[in-house]
């Protein structure tokens, strides 16, 4: 059905998609837990940072990525120190980069989410002897769940769309760095119009679906709960 | 809530509107710095002022397409003038070359790349920046230089590529790729290379990067666009030209 290389683009952004998600929920959650949970100072300040991608032009974000993972860059210095090379142009600078960029889709639903639950329900499961792993575990990750939800789709579906950064920090490669963004650029630029439209019309069902089954879920999820 | 309302429709008042000695012209990223030099001594000399967007020359393709309101288009090739000529868009007859261009493989690095570009079978980097030769002629140009001294598919790996020639110098200036093709008018300051090391590719190594500009059908009673487009063809303009290293 699809061209090679749009097929080979696909799978790209499917791969570095699922890749950035997973990780974002990792790093996600103890920086939402504990914004939602911090009277400290630095709350004010770290949340204007992980909201900074939010405001920021991708070309501003991308190119300071760009300078500070190349060799002259704190990042860039760290990476060859490590005997890593540089991140630029590789699979792996696309993961770092993405993961930046869509930090804030998936911290803020399940901040949202853990500040919503009632610090009364920590008492009683306090009272009931449950350590706090235990009662981060059992009580809040449950009742924090729809905000995970909206955060894993909100995250994957933003790196679908990312495409400033990636252009920035790519280099165009076939299979390593070309996503479906750069290809669709690619073929507008190319003046090959339909095989731009083959992608276009596909990344727009999927941002439409993900989002419409976001949003009828959700409904869902409150309307049980309320 | 007032006076931001009475700020805001402050600004828009300030905004110019089009003056008939204005010009709006789509010009590719390779030529802006002698761009910008044409465009002041063409203020100058005739009171009319050039508005100047740079770009890849496919997109101008596409917005010339949908309406953009350019007079004029510098092209960094000769194949999308002549397909918006196709499309009658332009008008009949004003489409001529108006620089060649000049690849160079450079280097930030004072001292990485010789006289003779022998740096690139020896092949001691990680990353080869080109443009993308599918949309940019100089990447087509650089992608004919590698295929003539054999060594497309060694270096095939280690290519990285920018979406236009300006992506491409970013790469290589930034230190991120070791060295790249570019256009020698992004390295020319002064009539030299500033800074780091080059190789000029001879004219030989590849078809020639005819440059050529056209005016387009929205232009067409616009005296600024008219006068602009004779002015690129007069001695000051095509000395500006060659000074960044374009080829007569």
């Amino acid at each position: 059905m699809f061209a090679a290389a749009n097929l080979e683009a696909i799978l790209l952004t499917v791969k570095l998609a699922s890749l950035v998600t997973i990780l974002l929920l990792l790093i996600g959650t103890p920086i939402a837990w504990w914004l939602a949970n911090t009277r400290s100072a630095w709350k004010a300040p770290i949340e204007a940072i992980v909201a900074l991608p939010i405001v920021l032009p991708p070309s501003v974000l991308g190119f300071y990525l760009l300078v500070a993972m190349g060799p002259q860059g704190p990042v860039g210095q760290l990476t060859l120190a490590l005997g890593l090379g540089t991140l630029p142009f590789t699979f792996t600078g696309l993961v770092v980069a993405s993961v930046f960029y869509s930090l804030p889709f998936v911290v803020q639903p399940i901040q949202n989410a853990f500040a919503a639950i009632s610090p009364g329900l920590f008492e009683a499961a306090a009272t009931l002897r449950a350590r706090p792993w235990d009662r981060f575990f059992s009580v809040a990750l449950p009742l924090a769940r729809p905000g995970f939800v909206t955060a894993a789709v909100l995250g994957f579906a933003h790196t679908v769309g990312e495409f400033g950064v990636v252009l920035m920090v790519g280099g165009n490669i076939p299979g390593r760095t070309r996503v479906v963004s750069v290809q669709i650029y690619d073929h507008v630029e190319a003046l090959e119009y339909g095989q731009a439209h083959e992608l276009a019309i596909l990344l727009m069902g999927f941002s439409f679906v993900t989002l419409f089954l976001l949003y009828a879920l959700n409904r869902r999820v409150t309307t049980l709960s309320a | 809530m007032f006076r931001v309302m009475a700020f805001a429709l402050g600004l828009l008042a300030l905004t110019p509107t089009v003056r008939a000695g204005e010009v709006q012209v789509a010009v590719a990223s390779n030529f802006a710095a002698p761009m910008k030099a044409i465009a002041a001594e063409f203020e100058k000399a005739t009171g009319h002022k050039a508005l100047l967007s740079f770009g890849a020359s496919g997109k101008f393709y596409a917005q010339i397409r949908n309406g953009a309101p350019f007079q004029l288009l510098l092209s960094a090739d000769e194949v999308i003038p002549a397909k918006l000529e196709a499309d009658g868009l332009v008008i009949p007859k004003s489409r001529f070359t108006y620089a060649v261009g000049t690849l160079v493989l450079w280097s930030a690095q004072a001292g990485f790349v010789d006289e003779r570009g022998e740096v690139l079978s020896r092949g001691n980097f990680a990353h080869l920046a080109v443009a993308n030769p599918k949309l940019a002629p100089y990447g087509a140009a650089a992608m004919e230089t590698l295929a003539r001294l054999g060594l497309k598919s060694s270096l095939q790996d280690k290519l990285v590529q920018g979406e236009n020639i300006a992506q491409t110098h970013q790469f290589v200036i930034s230190g991120n790729a070791q060295l790249g093709f570019v256009a020698l008018s992004q390295v020319m300051k002064d009539r030299r290379i500033a800074d780091g090391s080059a190789w000029v590719v001879p004219a030989e190594m590849h078809r020639p990067i005819r440059q050529d500009a056209v005016a387009l059908a929205a232009g067409r009673n616009n005296a600024a666009a008219n006068a602009l487009l004779r002015f690129l063809r007069e001695p000051l303009a095509m000395a500006i030209i060659q000074s960044y290293g374009y080829r007569p």
